[in-house]
């Protein structure tokens, strides 16, 4: 019965899903938009198990004295802090969302520029990456590394000034071998996710439901 | 006690949405005491005074000056919800002066007159009505329309009011999905004909996946260093088919990990992921036989924003050192970030997703690549089960079409340039056709 109920759930919204793509009716767009729906509200809820989960995870850390168990304040303390002060706290003691007040301002000036700095590290991860991929170490890698020296050369102004053909062949690379190979693969992506919802709408697939069977 | 963990936010919730009530009412409370009574007004209210819309300021009988529109023609659009009509007019004999075209609508029977499209002159005269939000077309309704011609000046010289010739109504078949339609009847027969030979025991061969042998040298690596696995099921929701495909896989790694007796580590980004991979793993070390050294711990939410998941997951391999890192899933921009901090803490890495953006970051960074597809075949690879097996021949079948059909296209094509015949432009016609229309 666990198993059976949400099978016959997946197998006829999938189904329904499936035949609704080719009803455009509003009756089948009105089932269409009542199944979306729900999907916000579940994830709703589920956040609160997340929320959950995080609180129990690093309680758990503080509570055993682990390795690094001073990070787990840091987890926890904004995780409470930060909906108390912009929900809770009086307008009149720096409360809520608006600026100026306390909120605005963590959010602003600590999470943004945080977060933003996550995101540059990434200039410096792609050359460490690009030179380890780009080591000319036999002759599939001297062919990559002069498609990419072509490629980006011609999207600089430079590649221009060192030959006219520079952005015309490097907007050929990017046209027609590298098209050609990303459509292949997102062909193959999709026959993939079309028998993988194939397994999992007709029961073949059950991983989801927890387990893996025999 | 340790399930018990979940009561704090749900309580903590509970005594937020309270607190922000009261705290609303407190405010009304004081809004309203702020008022000194004194100083309340009232708006001036003439009950014979009523706002009229602009649009009934239209004139009854057309205005002299320009010359209006002709006949308006109004037809159902195909294959819609029955929210959209297909509108056209006539121009006028004369358009000297004509700056725009205002098209109004009205139910039938109706006073209030909607302005739904401005055309200006020159343009054509066919629109389709309904995408407005503000003015949407009703099922089954029936609607007049009325066309103002429009000089610089903003003067509007009305036609006559016109009844549509037809109502809006929806379709109950797409007809411009009819190729799909015969595609996915073709894909779905071959995956469920080769799901009927596998379950007949016929012997099929699979081309050996390197990413997917190594998956137990992994596993088995972190357990010789008593190292954790890190499993990161990519960062989407579970709408998301690669989530789905990941979460397969995480169900036979947690296996092995069980029977390893090596630590998991699954942190989440998606609270439905994690509900889902938490049971997931449990289950997996309950076919293990060892549901006791399942750590409830091991499977946890960490946040929905992207860069501080990064950061958390970031921290747990610089901390943690975790031997084995798996990335399946769907991964946007912090692929490389989490890939080149997995290299730098010395882990052996396995990646796989289906964003071909991020698949050159994970091949440069990763020991290991699982491309597009080959996602979605892990699963059946791991399992070895023959109806799964049989799905992938079907792929493979599915895709064999393809290559012919593209084959074809091209031949066609080429033999097109070089004699000219109607009947082979037709052919590559026909195959170089979309396939929605």
């Amino acid at each position: 019965m666990k198993r059976t109920v949400p099978l016959l759930i997946v197998l006829v919204g999938g189904i329904l899903m499936m035949v609704q793509y080719f009803i455009p009716h509003q009756v089948s767009q009105s089932i269409f938009n009542y199944y979306t729906d729900w999907a916000p509200i579940v994830s709703s809820f589920a956040l609160i198990l997340g929320i959950g989960s995080l609180t129990r995870v690093h309680a758990h850390k503080i509570r055993r004295k682990a390795d690094n168990w001073q990070y787990s304040w840091a987890v926890l303390i904004p995780l409470y802090l930060m909906p108390v002060l912009g929900l809770i706290w009086p307008k009149s003691m720096g409360g809520g969302m608006d600026a100026p007040s306390i909120f605005h301002f963590m959010y602003m000036y600590i999470q943004i520029p945080i977060q933003a700095t996550m995101f540059s590290l990434l200039a410096f991860y792609i050359a460490s990456a690009a030179f380890r991929a780009f080591r000319a170490k036999s002759a599939l890698a001297t062919v990559l590394l002069l498609a990419a020296v072509v490629v980006m050369l011609g999207q600089v102004p430079i590649g221009e000034l060192l030959g006219s053909w520079f952005p015309k062949l490097g907007l050929w690379i990017l046209r027609y071998p590298n098209l050609a190979a990303k459509r292949a693969i997102m062909l193959g992506v999709g026959f993939g996710m079309l028998a993988t919802n194939l397994k999992i709408i007709f029961g073949v697939e059950r991983n989801w439901l927890g387990g893996v069977g025999k | 006690m340790r399930n018990c963990w979940i009561g704090v936010p749900v309580l903590g919730i509970v005594f937020l949405l309270t607190s922000l009530s009261w705290a609303q009412q407190s405010d009304a409370v004081d809004r309203d005491m702020s008022v000194p009574p004194d100083e309340v007004t009232e708006k001036p209210v003439a009950d014979d005074v009523a706002l009229q819309p602009v649009a009934e300021r239209i004139p009854v009988e057309p205005s002299r000056g320009l010359a209006p529109p002709g006949a308006i023609m109004v037809k159902n659009k195909e294959n819609d919800a029955g929210d959209q009509l297909v509108v056209s007019f006539e121009l006028p004999a004369d358009t000297t002066g004509i700056f725009a075209y205002r098209i109004y609508r009205r139910v039938s029977g109706e006073k209030d007159w909607d302005l739904v499209k401005v055309v200006a002159a020159g343009e054509p005269t066919e629109f389709i009505d309904g995408y407005d939000p503000e003015f949407p077309v009703m099922p089954g309704t029936l609607y007049e329309y009325r066309i103002a011609s429009v000089d610089p000046e903003g003067n509007e010289y009305f036609g006559e009011i016109q009844v549509a010739q037809e109502t809006p109504h929806g379709e109950w078949y797409h007809t411009g999905k009819t190729k799909v339609l015969i595609a996915c009847a073709i894909f779905m027969g071959l995956i469920f004909f080769y799901f009927n030979r596998a379950q007949r025991g016929v012997k099929m061969y699979l081309r050996p996946i390197a990413g997917i042998e190594a998956i137990d040298e992994a596993i088995g690596r972190a357990t010789e260093m008593g190292k954790p696995v890190l499993y990161v099921p990519g960062l989407s929701d579970i709408a998301d088919v690669a989530t789905i495909a990941s979460l397969t896989i995480l169900g036979r790694v947690a296996k092995k990990v069980a029977e390893y007796q090596t630590p998991l580590m699954v942190p989440n980004r998606d609270p439905i992921v994690y509900t889902v991979a938490e049971e997931s793993v449990k289950q997996a070390y309950l076919e293990a036989g060892r549901p006791d050294a399942y750590d409830p711990d091991s499977v946890f939410f960490l946040t929905t924003s992207q860069f501080a998941f990064v950061a958390g997951v970031n921290g747990i391999m610089m901390r943690e050192k975790p031997a084995t890192n798996f990335y399946l899933g769907m991964f946007w921009a912090e692929s490389l970030l989490l890939a080149e901090t997995g290299s730098l803490s010395g882990a052996i890495q396995i990646a796989g997703t289906d964003a071909v953006t991020q698949l050159p970051f994970f091949i440069t960074t990763c020991d290991y690549t699982l491309i597009g597809e080959e996602l979605y075949a892990a699963s059946a690879y791991l399992g070895q089960e023959p109806k799964q097996i049989g799905a992938l021949k079907g792929q493979d079948a599915c895709k064999a079409i393809i290559i012919t059909f593209i084959t074809a296209a091209l031949a066609f094509g080429v033999l097109d340039l070089l004699f000219k015949s109607d009947l082979v432009e037709w052919l590559s016609n026909f195959l170089a056709s979309p396939i929605v229309e």
